[in-house]
């Protein structure tokens, strides 16, 4: 059990890498644009992967009547999201430092790993639907209107996952180091369920 | 992937070979093999870059070309001393002042030897300098931005033609003066010439952070012509060579009256010896007026300031720093070898090329064997200095530049070829002719210890080429050759801009990584800059009117100006606010008397414009900036004189 306890510790302060690295990176590339524009999503706010980057796609969505890009302060989620990732490293911490002194049962684990994969899932959820508002709330007066071939207006929704064209641009939307850091995290969680499992069987066996 | 594309391009060429042989065994050799292997060597493929910058001067354009090699492909022309519409360079209100001297205003110049700048002995790539060989002046061009950055006048100079070489570590951007004039001017009879007129070599020393310049010290020579010169690098650092001509200080019909001597001097400048001399109050203060021209990449505005003295320092002052080594026959090109031993005199009119040796030199100043002197200077023995005889080369020997594998290469401009010959055994290895009447050539890291090889291209002096005839007058060109191999081998023709008669050129890397893409707009100090629609307005002082002016994909801001009355001197100060690369906003105006402006991202520029009619004048976005661009435009109402039309401006909504 002090094993799995050690690295349900480690696995739940992987998450910590989230606020120095980016959650995710949106990159558009374009004719015009061979070095692509980009923005990486952090937990607390997006910033532009080279200095200008935000304002220069801000300065093109203008066309097509996309609002700007969201500052920290513009979001709830950008103030919520850190105390929640904070919240479940001690959180993680403290299960697993309670399984080190053989406080909890590795089931505890496997309970943080679904309460953080159920915070996940409601995190891309809200992800999405910004997205989503983002691509196809569009100014009425924007200079450039483009409609789908049923006469509705195209939207501009960057993928939440993957590659898609949108009109000029090259869209690649993908975790970035601190999402993958957190996914290791969180499959470190369950290597730990795993181990202390193993390790109760074994016992239970004995 | 590159691999197979190279082994499939390998066997397309065998391919072709065997080919072309069956077809036509005997064709044009030209043609077929030969020919497609030359091309591969010059191709670089769409998206890929060149390996080298070359930076050639623009000759009597005034301007610094800059290209690439090996494709001898055009990126761009930097104006210098010429005005240039295309940018409003020297147009603008932030940019006159560069062409400021103390003879006024002058548009135009004539550029001739760009020398990028060195430490230890390598090319370092932070600036290159040119010099201006009508009205004496010396550029610096800051290869961060690609623009002129910096301008100084040579005062007691005429044809500043020895200039503007610098040495190993960018102490010194040196300018030496190929007319010898009255120091100081003054009106005296021409034929009194001999004796009293002199020539001033120029030591202009470059601070080693900011790279600005500062004449230290002009050395006063003898009235000779001061033709070509280079820096002693490695154990020759601290002297400086100079060619001359016209040792018989003939003041006309030097075509004749000037070639008379056998020989004329190679001048070595112990400059180590001077610059101390000086620093130890050296040297006489001596009352000049010349124009210093400072462009400031955070004000984007140059400044001309007039300076009032310089230092002059008289050979004789300075036992042991100036020595005559005897060349024959009005010799060009004075250029010096990577180790600093061998200082080849080009002699023009001379069917050998002359080399000393810096060794020799030294020893036969140490020994005091002297052949005499001329105006106090002593003069080495011819032959206690030489190192060797080039024999027979070739006709009228201009310019030599070196590989670093122990090879020359120099320029005939009579019998149109280069020719390689060997350092040490002075042997001829090759010859390849140019089309036609080579002048200069150059190496990538040519004036430097460490030559760079691979390249050299030789600059044609005669502007008949081998391209799609274009009437009685043409641009020059350019021949580009491998030197990789034993025999040099020409790969391409390629046309150049007015008369480059130097280039300097160098890899690409060290440069390529610190070009700039903006100008950071937070760090804009112009006081004029508007840095936000909120900071646009329109203001009358008297007669004069300054528009604050942004611009941004795709409009003006304002964009409707009135209260402008005829006669007014409007001042449009553009700013850009872009901060995204290639985004540049252009400004014109219906009827301005000056050229339009060209503003990059972050940048002011402003453009005076003094309206002579009443009207409705449109202005607008000469750069295609966005799919919105045709949009880009403004009115401006002029009223007459007399009328009370206040001052208004707007964007987006009616006048009020």
């Amino acid at each position: 059990m002090k094993k799995a306890s050690i690295i349900m510790i480690i696995g739940s302060m992987l998450l910590l890498g989230l606020f120095k690295f980016p959650l995710w990176n949106i990159m558009l590339g374009a004719p015009q644009y061979p070095e692509p524009l980009g923005m990486n999503i952090y937990v607390d706010g997006i910033k532009g992967v080279q200095e200008f980057d935000l304002q220069n796609i801000d300065g093109l969505n203008h066309y097509i009547g996309m609002k700007t890009i969201p500052k920290p302060g513009e979001m709830w989620e950008f103030s919520l999201f850190p105390k929640v990732i904070l919240g479940m490293v001690l959180l993680g911490v403290i299960i697993g430092l309670l399984g080190y002194v053989n406080k909890v049962s590795y089931k505890f684990f496997i309970g943080w790993f679904l309460f953080m994969s159920i915070l996940g899932v409601l995190g891309m959820y809200d992800f999405n639907n910004w997205l989503m508002d983002y691509g196809s709330n569009l100014d009425p007066h924007a200079i450039i209107k483009v409609t789908n071939p049923d006469g509705t207006p195209m939207s501009y929704k960057p993928p939440l996952f993957g590659y898609q064209k949108l009109l000029n641009f090259d869209v690649t939307s993908l975790p970035h180091i601190g999402g993958y850091l957190m996914f290791v995290g969180m499959s470190l969680t369950l290597v730990a369920f795993w181990l202390g499992r193993k390790e109760s069987l074994k016992k239970a066996t004995e | 992937m590159k691999n197979i594309l190279k082994s499939t391009l390998a066997i397309l060429g065998v391919l072709v070979t065997f080919s072309s042989c069956n077809n036509s065994s005997n064709s044009n050799k030209k043609s077929g093999a030969l020919a497609s292997n030359v091309a591969e060597k010059v191709y670089v493929a769409p998206g890929e870059h060149d390996s080298h910058y070359a930076f050639l001067s623009g000759g009597y354009s005034g301007n610094l070309t800059v290209y690439g090699l090996p494709s001898g492909r055009m990126f761009k022309e930097i104006p210098v001393f010429s005005q240039f519409p295309t940018s409003g360079y020297g147009y603008s209100e932030e940019t006159k002042p560069m062409l400021n001297t103390s003879h006024g205003f002058v548009p135009w110049g004539d550029s001739h030897h760009p020398d990028i700048s060195q430490t230890n002995g390598e090319i370092d790539g932070r600036f290159i300098f040119i010099n201006e060989n009508n009205t004496p002046r010396i550029a610096k061009i800051d290869l961060t931005t690609f623009e002129t950055t910096e301008i100084i006048e040579v005062p007691n100079s005429a044809g500043n033609h020895s200039s503007s070489f610098v040495t190993e570590n960018t102490e010194y951007v040196v300018a030496g003066t190929r007319f010898s004039v009255p120091i100081p001017q003054r009106d005296m009879p021409i034929s009194e010439y001999k004796g009293n007129f002199q020539g001033a070599l120029s030591f202009i020393s470059v601070a080693p952070e900011t790279g600005n310049m500062d004449i230290k010290f002009q050395v006063l020579m003898p009235g000779f012509n001061y033709d070509l010169s280079h820096p002693g690098r490695g154990k020759s650092h601290g002297w400086f060579f100079f060619t001359t001509y016209n040792t018989e200080e003939a003041s006309t019909l030097l075509e004749v009256n000037a070639s008379q001597n056998d020989k004329d001097f190679i001048a070595a400048i112990n400059w180590k010896k001077i610059e101390e001399y000086v620093n130890n109050g050296g040297g006489t203060m001596m009352p000049a007026n010349y124009a210093h021209n400072v462009y400031d990449e955070h004000t984007h505005t140059a400044t001309s300031t007039m300076k009032k003295e310089v230092r002059v320092v008289n050979p004789s002052e300075v036992p042991g720093a100036v020595y005559f080594l005897p060349t024959p026959k009005s010799p060009h090109g004075c250029d010096v070898d990577p180790s600093g031993e061998y200082i080849v005199g080009n002699g023009k009119l001379s069917a050998n090329l002359t080399v000393h040796s810096f060794t020799k030199m030294l020893a036969a100043i140490e020994n005091k064997k002297f052949a005499g002197e001329a105006y106090g200077i002593p003069i080495l023995n011819f032959e206690d200095v030489l190192a060797g005889v080039v024999e027979q080369p070739g006709l009228g020997p201009l310019h030599t530049e070196f590989d670093g594998q122990g090879n020359a290469y120099t320029t005939f401009f009579i019998s149109s070829e280069v020719v390689k010959w060997k350092l040490g055994t002075w042997e001829v290895l090759d010859r390849k002719p140019t089309f036609y009447s080579v002048g200069h050539l150059t190496i990538p890291g040519g004036n430097s210890r460490k030559p760079q090889g691979k390249y050299m291209f030789a600059m044609n002096k005669i502007t008949k080429d081998r391209y799609l005839p274009t009437g009685p007058e043409m641009e020059h060109s350019a021949q580009l050759y491998d030197i990789s191999g034993d025999k040099m081998e020409l790969l391409l023709d390629f046309p150049t801009h007015g008369e480059p008669h130097y280039a300097a050129a160098m890899r690409a890397d060290l440069i390529k990584e610190r070009s700039k893409k903006i100008y950071r707009l937070e760090d804009n100090k112009h006081p004029y800059a508007a840095k936000s629609d909120d900071d646009t307005k329109v203001v009358r002082k008297g007669k004069e009117v300054h528009i604050y002016m942004t611009t941004i994909r795709s409009h003006f801001s304002p964009d409707n100006i009135e209260g402008v009355k005829v006669g007014d001197k409007v001042y449009f100060h553009v700013t850009n606010l872009e901060q995204d690369f290639d985004v540049p906003h252009g400004f014109a105006v219906l009827g301005q008397n000056t050229s339009e402006l060209l503003v990059m991202p972050g940048q002011t520029k402003s453009s005076v414009w003094i309206p002579t009619k009443v009207g409705v004048w449109p202005f607008y976005c000469t750069d295609f900036c966005s799919a919105l661009h045709q949009e880009m435009q403004g009115y401006i109402r002029v009223s007459a004189a007399d009328s009370s039309t206040p001052i208004k401006w707007s964007l987006g909504e009616d006048i009020e």
